[in-house]
């Protein structure tokens, strides 16, 4: 069992939809959304949250910076 | 645990950096300038050197780099990014001066430029963000096309007896006695990216040390140039790109 | 008063620019101007004032260095000759763009092509209209004495700075090559942080801090405000044409004649006018100082009182086009022109102008 759970935001706005964040995700949380952003992207989302680890390489992987990434030790 | 306890400022471990800008960056999706800019913006943070740096953009995609990341920028004509990079090392010795390039830029109109600066040993780095392609022009053959690889100018594909080989210009750089650090990186995985921060922090971290020219080259990808999707493109570097320019370092000294 | 000395031409640009503060010098070497970088070199400027000086490894190298430097606030500068000139001109085009001050000299020598290495005005179109593409113009400053030389290094660093715009020297390879009495000026300090803050703190490159970041481009994403940067560039140059004309007239008050001519071809024109004057002619010369801003005006004012000018160039002429605009058709234009590195003397001058005007 993970001893981490994360979650991320992603300014949506901004997302350019490219799915570089879906593959890099190791734990198979993101997802493209099937609606469109204001610029017609389909932005990245968190289709699974519970599964996030807060790994980070979302947010590594995004050429544009829009994902901020949380990470939060699992209390005992 | 909801998500209302994990997404507090407290647990934040990723997000844009400061010296990144409210400007939406002009890059097509997925595109590997993005990746390389967050990285100059998170190391230049890091280092505490965003009063001290200056970077020289090129002619091509990333001739809007000014507008992303938050320093003093002075914007180059075509290939001569180096030379004007030269002046303000020369001029403004304590400060941190980089290019920002691309291969048509660096390996073609550029090359007595990169090449000069290189022997003469500037005080400079280099990033030398290599696509195989001539992004902004709209995807023509670039000095460091592959062979048979499909551009709007080798329709055919590139052909050597048409249209010479593909320069490794990187290895070309690090036989120059003046170039101190010469590594040759990429940017489609978080392992790959976590690598090229460290070198372009080392490449930074070798300006203090005043010991010549420090060239990062990137391998990334250009998906509208090369008509794929972002992870295509990725998948298509991997098997393709690096073949003819293997990442590693090159040079260290 | 500064040292009074005997010196080259080309030697007297080099040394006056270590004694008036000059940052840098970037160039390549090219006939007839290579002793300006030689002088340099020898005198290694760094050592005493902190001047740096590099031998670029072409033309275009060396104009993207002084932009570099110019890019810091910094007095910067380079110099060539005519095929080197033309090398230059994507730097300076983006120079004029950018609006960044700096001074280049051009020693010019016959062309077009490699030409010869002879002296020749043959680069005023070049250095007058533009040069490189777009909209632009630079301050050119014509010396016809190795005096000016000195002076012009000073005065052209300063209508740069005055205007955020590169300045150049046009000169020929003649008064490059001669010596002459000098008087060179005092040293000044090259700008420490502080004054360069104070006159280019609001654009130079200085490091971001404690202010929005610095931007030095000629690129502008749209048409709408690239057109509204060439307006600004328009109303600079307009300013120019209104405050910074400078020429020299002799005995043109009474003169029937007057002869046009600038650089070393001006001093054969004096003395043209000192010969036909002995003979009862009634001769002037105009001597434009700045080329750009071309003293339009003055040569206008001439007309009604002038049965003639005579434009006397080392070119097939070139600055007869801007004699021509400013007459107007209202007297007769001539011209007498050599070429290809070829000094007329006076005497071919008063040759030349006594078949013209059938005197």
């Amino acid at each position: 069992m993970a001893k981490f759970r994360g979650a991320i935001v992603v300014d949506t706005e901004s997302c350019k939809g490219c799915n570089l964040c879906v593959v890099a995700c190791p734990t198979h949380v993101i997802e493209l959304n099937t609606d469109v952003n204001g610029k017609g992207y389909h932005y990245s989302y968190m289709k699974n949250p519970t599964s996030c680890i807060g790994c980070a390489n979302c947010g590594l992987v995004c050429p544009d910076s829009v994902i901020t990434v949380y990470k939060k030790a699992i209390d005992k | 645990m909801e998500l209302t306890d994990i997404i507090k400022a407290e647990n934040i471990v990723s997000q844009k950096s400061k010296l990144i800008t409210e400007n939406v960056m002009h890059y097509c999706p997925g595109c590997t300038h993005g990746v390389v800019h967050k990285l100059l913006a998170e190391i230049i943070e890091e280092l505490d050197i965003q009063e001290k740096t200056i970077g020289v953009s090129p002619v091509g995609c990333a001739v809007f780099a000014y507008n992303y990341l938050d320093i003093d920028w002075s914007q180059a004509a075509h290939g001569r990014a180096p030379a004007v990079a030269t002046a303000i090392s020369r001029l403004q010795p304590e400060k941190y001066v980089f290019t920002y390039q691309g291969d048509g830029d660096l390996a073609s109109i550029g090359c007595a430029e990169i090449m000069h600066a290189c022997n003469r040993g500037e005080n400079i780095v280099v990033i030398f963000v290599n696509n195989a392609i001539y992004g902004m022009t709209g995807g023509q053959m670039s000095p460091t096309t592959l062979l048979g690889q499909v551009t709007s100018t080798t329709p055919h594909g590139r052909d050597e007896k048409l249209n010479g080989f593909p320069i490794k210009i990187t290895e070309l750089l690090a036989q120059l006695d003046g170039t101190c650090y010469v590594t040759r990186q990429s940017a489609d995985t978080p392992g790959a990216i976590r690598k090229t921060k460290k070198a372009i922090t080392k490449a930074f971290q070798n300006t203090r040390l005043a010991k010549g020219v420090s060239i990062v080259e990137i391998v990334g990808t250009c998906s509208s140039g090369w008509k794929m999707s972002p992870v295509a493109s990725n998948e298509w570097m991997r098997e393709h790109m690096f073949k003819k320019y293997p990442i590693g370092d090159i040079k260290d000294i | 008063m500064g040292d009074i000395k005997l010196m080259k031409g080309n030697e007297v640009i080099a040394e006056t620019a270590i004694r008036c503060g000059c940052d840098g010098y970037f160039g390549y070497p090219i006939t007839p101007q290579s002793e300006i970088m030689e002088t340099l070199m020898l005198r290694r400027p760094w050592e005493e004032t902190g001047m740096v000086v590099l031998q670029a490894e072409s033309e275009i190298a060396a104009i993207n260095m002084v932009y570099g430097g110019a890019c810091c606030g910094k007095k910067v500068m380079t110099s060539s000759s005519s095929p080197g000139m033309s090398l230059k001109q994507e730097g300076i085009t983006y120079m004029a763009g950018a609006e960044l001050p700096c001074l280049i000299v051009d020693v010019m020598r016959g062309g077009p092509g490699l030409g010869t290495i002879q002296p020749s005005q043959s680069d005023y179109f070049q250095a007058t209209k533009g040069g490189g593409h777009g909209d632009y113009h630079l301050i050119v400053l014509a010396p016809a004495s190795v005096q000016e030389m000195s002076d012009f290094v000073v005065l052209g660093f300063e209508l740069a700075f005055k205007y955020q715009n590169p300045a150049i020297i046009l000169v020929d390879g003649a008064i490059g090559q001669m010596m002459e009495k000098v008087e060179l000026p005092d040293y000044t300090p090259r700008w420490s942080e502080q004054e360069i803050e104070e006159i280019s703190g609001d654009w130079a490159l200085t490091g971001k801090k404690n202010r929005k970041q610095h931007i030095i481009t000629s690129l502008e994403y749209s048409a709408p405000p690239q057109e509204i940067f060439n307006h600004k560039l328009q109303r600079k140059y307009k300013e120019m044409r209104e405050q910074e004309v400078r020429f020299e007239t002799i005995h043109c008050e009474d003169a029937d004649y007057i002869f046009v001519a600038y650089g070393s071809v001006a001093r054969i024109c004096q003395k043209a006018t000192e010969l036909l004057r002995e003979k009862g002619i009634k001769v002037g010369l105009l001597r434009p100082i700045t080329l750009y801003p071309f003293p339009t005006q003055a040569i206008s004012d001439l007309c009604s009182k002038t049965k003639g000018f005579l434009t006397v160039e080392m070119s097939a002429g070139q600055m007869l086009e801007d004699v021509q605009l400013a007459v107007e058709g209202r007297t007769k234009v001539e011209f007498y022109g050599r070429m290809g590195g070829v000094i007329p003397t006076p005497e071919d001058v008063i040759e030349a102008f006594e078949k013209i005007f059938s005197i």
